[in-house]
């Protein structure tokens, strides 16, 4: 009985490192075939033990600079603005839980039901005549809209965890609500602010939609640059698995890191 | 998360703040509105006019004629047909796939925290980066993995993206999505005392009624909550299609967001894309509306 209870372990053991392997592969092959020449990468039956080279890389690397600098600062930047506009609303909608404050918070969550689409065209139209068109602060505008109902949510599920009876202390000191926010909201929930932000970056980082149509060439981040490359040099996979490495490894490792918080993100802090 | 908020609310009107919570919430609000509300409604404006951006001066207006073009054209119903069959057909396979990986990673063996790591790579992938693997490394019909391993199998090699485009696209959005239905899922698991599964097994139950009347009833709350995030977002799957089939072949793999794309971008046709863009917000609605308030019930009863 013992035995075969620890067989079914280890067969279901098995099956999931199986089951692993077959979600891991597709990655592995891209990272495998960013170090092999375009004829190993193409090479039927597929090369899998060969001799690493950078080359690749180097390639991918000359416009790859201009794309990463955009999409870097479209994702810090939409964070920061989506943290500046967002973290006092959490605090009041914390701190202050009314009924109405519920409603704002559901309201807050129904924009994330808008789809893109819907209001790409007038986007479009009103950048046009804004010349905000191919400009970053024109995307990190969008992206701000994307993160900032996500910044309310996962914030005022961290703040409502500090215990009130340290705000009353407070206000028994004479505190302002400016020194709440500052003094006791903000520093209390340090690693709420972290994994939110750590989202925020991810999802701007892998945004194409708005990218794809608000930008063109000046202001285009990574998603648009690795789209080109399906068109443009479609056919040298090495050298498009080195620059599809180079955009995915820095979201991988943050979200490897924060994979704990992901959920609490992704699920609006519904399932903890 | 209400329990611990209500002492606040009684609390809340005794303090004498000048800087009222309103003024706080407002700057958030406001921006909100702007950038979705306001952009919202001039796009149900457009929809009612015949406006192409490349026929300059002419806007008539034309009242419904938009959406009854989108509604009773055929080539258009399809679209809304692989929208739903995209979004619904995604979900099934993610839910499956993702419950199973989940009942299987919340057992106890060597490398489990690392294998839940590495298990959610594929949602953190950029869908853009997804979609051009895909395409030209693994559904590729000459050089492609996939057709290697038929190959070698003695089978006819299969040009994926051209004969099973629809599958080929699930098939590939599911690999993207099952990484966060696990984690939802698996969370939902972690989160059930050990002590009604051991009460469980006392009173006999077998393994079946154990997971049907102790694991299931306390994981409603997390597969709702991965049924109303995925459906949200794939029914605004974009990215993915962009990349590796771009709508095609035909209209096979053409769902609204793509549509909408194709319409206002290439063809600059604003009002139907307008019109396009109202219903696609109208079903993400209504359906995020029902999934929001079974959640709510649900957790409300618990």
């Amino acid at each position: 009985m013992k035995a075969q209870i620890r067989l079914r372990n280890t067969l279901l053991t098995l099956v999931t490192y199986l089951i692993a392997a077959a979600f891991l592969f597709p990655l592995v092959w891209m990272f495998m075939a960013a170090f092999k020449t375009e004829a190993q990468a193409f090479a039927t039956p597929p090369v899998f033990i060969f001799t690493p080279t950078l080359e690749n890389f180097e390639k991918a690397m000359g416009s790859y600079f201009p794309a990463l600098r955009n999409s870097l600062i479209a994702a810090v930047g939409s964070t920061v603005l989506a943290f500046i506009l967002g973290l006092p609303a959490a605090f009041a909608l914390a701190v202050y839980p009314t009924r109405r404050a519920q409603n704002v918070l559901t309201w807050m969550l129904s924009t994330k039901f808008m789809p893109a689409v819907g209001v790409i065209v007038p986007l479009f139209l009103i950048y046009r005549n804004l010349d905000l068109l191919d400009t970053l602060p024109g995307l990190i505008l969008m992206y701000t809209t994307m993160n900032l109902p996500l910044v309310v949510w996962m914030m005022h599920s961290y703040m409502t965890e500090i215990p009130y009876a340290i705000y009353e202390a407070a206000k028994v000191d004479g505190a302002t609500v400016a020194q709440e926010f500052f003094g006791i909201a903000l520093p209390l929930s340090t690693p709420g602010m972290a994994a939110t932000a750590l989202l925020c970056l991810i999802f701007a980082w892998n945004e194409v939609f708005f990218a794809l149509n608000l930008t063109s060439s000046d202001a285009a981040p990574l998603s648009v640059f690795i789209g080109e490359f399906k068109t443009s040099q479609g056919l040298f996979w090495a050298q498009l698995s080195a620059a599809a490495t180079l955009v995915v490894l820095p979201v991988l490792i943050f979200g490897w890191v924060a994979q704990r918080q992901l959920v609490r993100g992704l699920s609006f802090g519904a399932v903890k | 998360m209400t329990a611990a908020a209500t002492p606040h609310a009684t609390a809340a009107p005794r303090r004498g703040f000048r800087l009222t919570p309103a003024a706080l919430i407002w700057p958030a609000l406001l921006y909100l509105i702007l950038t979705t509300q306001v952009p919202f409604f001039m796009t149900v404006y457009y929809s009612f006019f015949r406006y192409n951006l490349a026929i300059p001066g002419a806007r008539p207006f034309i009242g419904l004629d938009n959406y009854k073009n989108l509604l009773t054209d055929p080539q258009n119903l399809t679209i809304l047909w692989n929208t739903v069959v995209l979004a619904g057909g995604t979900l099934i396979l993610t839910l499956i796939i993702g419950a199973a990986l989940a009942l299987l990673l919340n057992r106890d063996f060597p490398g489990r925290a690392l294998l839940r790591t590495l298990l959610i790579s594929s949602f953190l992938v950029m869908p853009v980066v997804t979609a051009v693997v895909w395409k030209n490394m693994l559904l590729n019909p000459a050089f492609g993995f996939f057709s290697w391993v038929l190959t070698s199998l003695g089978l006819p090699p299969v040009d994926f993206l051209a004969q099973y485009p629809m599958a080929s696209v699930i098939a590939m959005i599911t690999w993207e999505w099952t990484p966060f239905a696990m984690l939802i899922l698996l969370t939902g698991l972690q989160s059930l005392p050990d002590d009604q599964i051991e009460a469980a097994r006392l009173d006999g139950a077998s393994p079946w009624q154990e997971f049907r009347f102790v694991v299931l009833p306390h994981w409603t709350q997390a597969i709702q909550v991965v049924v109303l995030m995925e459906t949200i977002a794939l029914l605004q799957v974009y990215g993915e299609i962009y990349g590796s089939t771009s709508g095609g072949p035909g209209l096979a793999t053409t769902n609204l967001p793509y549509f909408i794309y194709q319409k206002a971008f290439a063809e600059y046709n604003i009002g139907l894309a307008s019109a396009a863009g109202v219903i696609t917000v109208v079903l993400t609605n209504v359906l995020a509306a029902y999934m929001l308030r079974l959640l709510t019930r649900t957790s409300r009863s618990e």
